[in-house]
């Protein structure tokens, strides 16, 4: 489990307009991408200095190829950090205001109290 | 010593500057009750004529993440920027800027220090929009200087409710033991029911209404006791998975102090979240001198006027 991870691409991808586009037009080359190239980058250090150890699970990187926000709900990532993410990458696609809110509300009604752990 | 000018906690909701500038066919149906509520908290504020804002709030990983992340943190920078590319993106906020008050700063950090509360601390704090909702509304000239304190609300694990209750209590004795003339208000903004990211999430109202209810009746009349006794960290997740923003309300009734109730209190049932906007006046309301000010001045006009003929 990497929980941290998935906050992490999560993250860096809501922070950076380029990154938002790219992993909507291509999610599973995206995540394959980061996972190579930026999932052990120190956020504030300088490209030298790297983790070593960090990976995804089977089901998060799956969860993430697939934009699976309800997997990744269930998985524990962070819900504002997805919430926040995939506003951004599919509310354009709705006509009604809050179309793509409401419609993300109804794919998690199948979940009930106590709601997936989400501490890092 | 300073004075605290007005104690004011409220709903940060970070739609109200698109709802309220837009016009036509985009203005929501909600917008000008909404407004108009605003306008007049905003009052509460003007009235008390602070000269420094000290300001309660929550990054929402902007500029802290999981890889370091504080507790509670104070500002401590000349200047701050405020609000970012994803908060642009998807509320239409601006981009702003601050001056910040130093003095005020290092005497918080410092005493916090000394008494209990190790506090982290920023050089250069880029700040989001739980500190820039409530210039916004409350301040949209934004000409005073700030000190923002940022606790964590959001990213568990989480302190305990008591400790935001007793850093309010802290806040609350360090403006009082400041040096200087200066009179503060002290603004934080937190959370009611709320859902983000769950199944729960942009409903009609908030989340949880009956929880709504109960908080801004704690809150109003300054019951910290029943809600100390009532909320934890972990039943704060039953209103809505976001619900533990209401520990910064929880903060600010530690400033207001136990048992006191609020000068002004309004709310507004929105869609997705209960806005609550509550005012107190520790040095004694300014707002009975003010309207008879203002009440007088025609008089005082008319009696020039009548000099004059």
């Amino acid at each position: 489990m990497s929980r941290y991870l998935v906050n992490k691409f999560l993250y860096t991808v809501d922070r950076h307009p380029d990154l938002v586009e790219r992993y909507r037009e291509d999610p599973r080359g995206t995540v394959a991408w980061w996972e190579a190239e930026e999932a052990n980058r120190l956020l504030n250090c300088v490209s030298q200095e790297r983790s070593t150890w960090l990976a995804f699970a089977d089901d998060e990187r799956e969860a993430l190829a697939t934009h699976d926000y309800p997997r990744l709900f269930e998985l524990g990532a962070h819900p504002f950090l997805t919430l926040t993410l995939f506003i951004a990458l599919f509310e354009r696609d709705h006509e009604q205001p809050l179309g793509f809110q409401l419609e993300y509300a109804q794919r998690l009604s199948g979940y009930s109290l106590p709601y997936p752990d989400i501490t890092t | 010593m300073a004075e605290i000018a007005a104690v004011i906690a409220s709903t940060h909701h970070p739609f109200y500057y698109k709802a309220s500038t837009s016009t036509g066919a985009e203005r929501p149906p909600f917008a000008d009750v909404w407004q108009t509520k605003i306008e007049a908290f905003r009052e509460t504020l003007t009235v008390a004529e602070p000269d420094v804002l000290l300001l309660v709030g929550s990054d929402h990983f902007h500029q802290f993440w999981l890889d370091n992340m504080p507790q509670f943190l104070v500002g401590h920078a000349e200047q701050y920027d405020a609000n970012w590319y994803n908060e642009e993106r998807e509320f239409g906020l601006p981009r702003m800027h601050m001056q910040g008050d130093r003095d005020l700063s290092g005497h918080i950090l410092r005493g916090g220090l000394d008494t209990g509360f190790d506090l982290a601390f920023s050089n250069e704090l880029r700040l989001d929009h739980s500190v820039t909702c409530p210039i916004i509304t409350l301040r949209p000239q934004n000409d005073l200087p700030v000190v923002p304190v940022y606790t964590n609300i959001f990213a568990p694990p989480l302190p305990q409710p008591k400790r935001f209750v007793q850093l309010g209590q802290a806040l609350r004795d360090l403006v009082e033991s400041w040096p200087s003339d200066k009179r503060v208000a002290i603004i934080g903004t937190g959370h009611l029911s709320l859902e983000l990211g769950g199944p729960r999430q942009f409903g009609p109202h908030g989340p949880d209404p009956e929880f709504d209810a109960k908080a801004v009746e704690w809150i109003r009349t300054g019951d910290i006791e029943r809600c100390l006794g009532e909320v934890t960290i972990e039943n704060l997740l039953e209103p809505g998975n976001a619900t533990q923003g209401f520990m910064d309300f929880m903060l600010m009734m530690g400033v207001a102090g136990e048992g006191v109730t609020a000068d002004y209190f309004d709310n507004l049932d929105l869609f997705h979240t209960m806005e609550a906007y509550f005012t107190w006046y520790p040095g004694g309301d300014p707002r009975p001198a003010v309207a008879a000010a203002a009440a007088a001045l025609p008089e005082q006009a008319a009696a020039v006027a009548a000099q004059e003929v």
